[in-house]
């Protein structure tokens, strides 16, 4: 080792403690972005200390890489909140995307040099590297609605799946024991890029939390195996970082709706469809403007609920206004966010915060839960399933034991809907017809202007 | 558990350097006992992050991983031979969008998260 590869191994120590103090950031809001500025500035130290690697011979390239990458990144960053979720699963298949094709190059360049341990690793690389890019890829078109976001399915898909990953495997197999016999390698990419895509058609738009971060766990652990391929340390670290992360979160959003990850990876949400009778009957009350006005003008408390409706809508800053107006009123106003609303982890609350909702105000399921029975009204935006008490007291629909916002507790509940139709799972939703709730059909936004101003003449 | 002495460990464990094109057993063993490690922190650090922050971890984390630019920028620089050229050049332009992308995106979220004292003096102005 000579001195400059000294500095570089201190740029990558140095990075390595920055991402994990950054991380460390993020378990609360005010420590967060410092802690983000150091995992960025970790970030730069390893990229500038890399540009000194004695192997490179020449920066065009590199530098055509870096200005096209910044030129597209930047962009990126500027999307609305609401299309979080896309972004995400583009900027998931972007990271796999460089770490198999960083696993194809050192193929390219070393050939059959390379021992088998770090074959073993490099064909570990590519084949999650590239089923992540592809899955990524057809997740992010599900939630651009670029395709169709029910789940599809096909008679045998599951035998065909499990054809598909046998070959890549014996693929993989083969080209361990022929080193020299690419077509091995790059049929195993095939398959894998392929398979990404049919790990993802079957998956239904509600699911979607899961597999986006499940697909956030496959490109950290690529990124990991890109690592070991390199025998290099901070890649390892952040690669596993951030693939323990996605299957912390994977775990986390499974809970959430009670599924195991394997039923929701084979289960086909939505095609699967149990007996769910119980309740949903009777009719459903619609309820005016100014009624609802009314009870929210003279509660004690109000609890907003929101689902994936309120950000098709854009409505998150409608609601804010009329929280606002409530607040100045003088009643308490809360926000109950269920950990698989909308489309992504978190998505809710980011909006919310968007719209200038101090997150104070925003409660967990569980905190928000024991406050509903002393709730006089609660309001739901666009959330069907979350709040379906049939979860609860149905044995037999597909969503029991799945945990709800109880909002059915509340004194009274409104609920701002489209149209009368089922939710993306396809469940009537017993709420719907309780005598104490109340329906408000409409745009979100538009219904929830209408209610600021309704609100103010009373 | 503290991080810092995981780190500590992370780093003591970190054995042989490798030669270009092969893997050593005892570099793999090395890097497997950074792995495991850096698992058992990861499990430890984001269990904390409450989920108001999901988002803004997953973009985090997005953005972090997007280190194998590292790699991707030796790749494009050697010039060993074309193919691996184009797709180090390929892999330095999306691990970048990653790294800027994920950086610049998170910190604009984060940003919104205020509390109730700053949203009201924000409001009053």
């Amino acid at each position: 080792m000579n001195a400059s590869s000294y500095l570089l191994e201190a740029t990558y120590l140095v990075a390595s403690v920055f991402f994990v103090l950054g991380l460390k950031g993020l378990s609360h809001p005010d420590s967060a972005r410092r802690g983000m500025i150091m995992a960025a500035a970790g970030m730069a130290a390893a990229v500038f200390g890399t540009l000194f690697h004695a192997g490179i011979v020449s920066y065009t390239w590199i530098l055509v890489g870096l200005v096209v990458g910044s030129s597209i990144g930047i962009p990126m960053a500027m999307v609305p909140m609401t299309a979080m979720p896309q972004r995400t699963a583009l900027s998931h298949a972007f990271g796999a995307l460089a770490a198999s094709l960083v696993g194809v190059a050192e193929y390219a360049i070393h050939g059959t040099s390379m021992g088998p341990v770090k074959m073993g690793a490099l064909g570990f690389e590519v084949m999650l590297g590239s089923l992540t890019t592809t899955g990524s890829l057809i997740a992010a078109a599900k939630l651009q609605e670029l395709m169709r976001g029910t789940p599809i399915q096909f008679k045998g898909q599951h035998i065909v799946n499990l054809l598909l990953a046998l070959t890549m495997v014996g693929c993989y197999l083969g080209w361990l024991t022929h080193p020299g016999a690419a077509v091995f390698f790059y049929s195993m990419i095939g398959c894998a890029l392929l398979f990404g895509i049919m790990l993802v058609i079957p998956i239904g738009a509600a699911d979607m939390p899961v597999v986006m971060s499940l697909l956030n766990s496959y490109a950290g652990l690529s990124s990991a195996a890109t690592g070991f391929v390199l025998s290099n340390n901070v890649l390892i670290i952040a690669g596993t970082l951030d693939g323990f992360s996605g299957f912390i979160l994977s775990i986390l959003m499974c809970k959430a709706m009670n599924r195991s990850i394997t039923n929701v990876l084979f289960g086909g949400f939505g095609a699967v469809t149990g007996t769910d009778t119980g309740g949903a009957a009777g009719t459903m009350r619609e309820v005016s403007l100014d009624d609802v006005a009314v009870q929210l003008a003279y509660a004690n408390q109000v609890v907003f609920v929101p689902g994936y409706g309120m950000a098709t809508a854009q409505a998150q800053h409608a609601v804010r206004e009329l929280g606002n107006i409530l607040e100045e009123r003088g009643v308490s106003v809360k926000y109950g966010i269920h950990p698989v609303a909308g489309r992504m982890p978190g998505h809710m609350n980011v909006l919310l915060a968007e719209a200038n909702v101090p997150y104070s105000s925003l409660y967990e399921m569980d905190q928000v839960n024991p406050e509903l029975p002393s709730t006089d009204v609660a309001v739901v935006i666009g959330a069907n399933d979350v709040v379906n008490p049939d979860a609860r007291d149905n044995p037999q629909s597909p969503i029991a034991g799945m945990p709800i916002i109880e909002v059915d507790r509340a004194r009274s509940v409104i609920v701002l809907k489209r149209g009368k139709g089922k939710g993306f799972s396809g469940l009537e939703n017993p709420l719907f017809f309780k005598s104490n709730t109340g329906m408000l059909y409409g745009d979100a936004k538009t219904s929830l202007s209408g209610l600021v101003q309704a609100v103010q003449k009373v | 558990m503290n991080p810092a002495i995981l780190i500590a460990v992370v780093f003591a464990v970190q054995g042989t350097e490798a030669e270009p094109g092969n893997l050593p057993i005892p570099v793999l063993i090395a890097s497997l006992y950074v792995f495991v490690l850096a698992a058992f922190l990861g499990y430890q650090v984001i269990s904390r992050v409450p989920p108001l922050l999901h988002t803004p971890l997953m973009s985090a984390t997005n953005a972090i991983s997007g280190i194998s630019l590292i790699g991707s920028i030796v790749i494009a620089g050697e010039h060993a031979n074309t193919l691996s050229t184009v797709l180090g050049t390929i892999a330095v332009t999306s691990a970048m969008i990653n790294v800027t992308g994920g950086f610049l995106i998170t910190d604009r979220m984060l940003k919104m998260f205020r509390k109730k004292d700053t949203v009201k003096a924000e409001e009053k102005k």
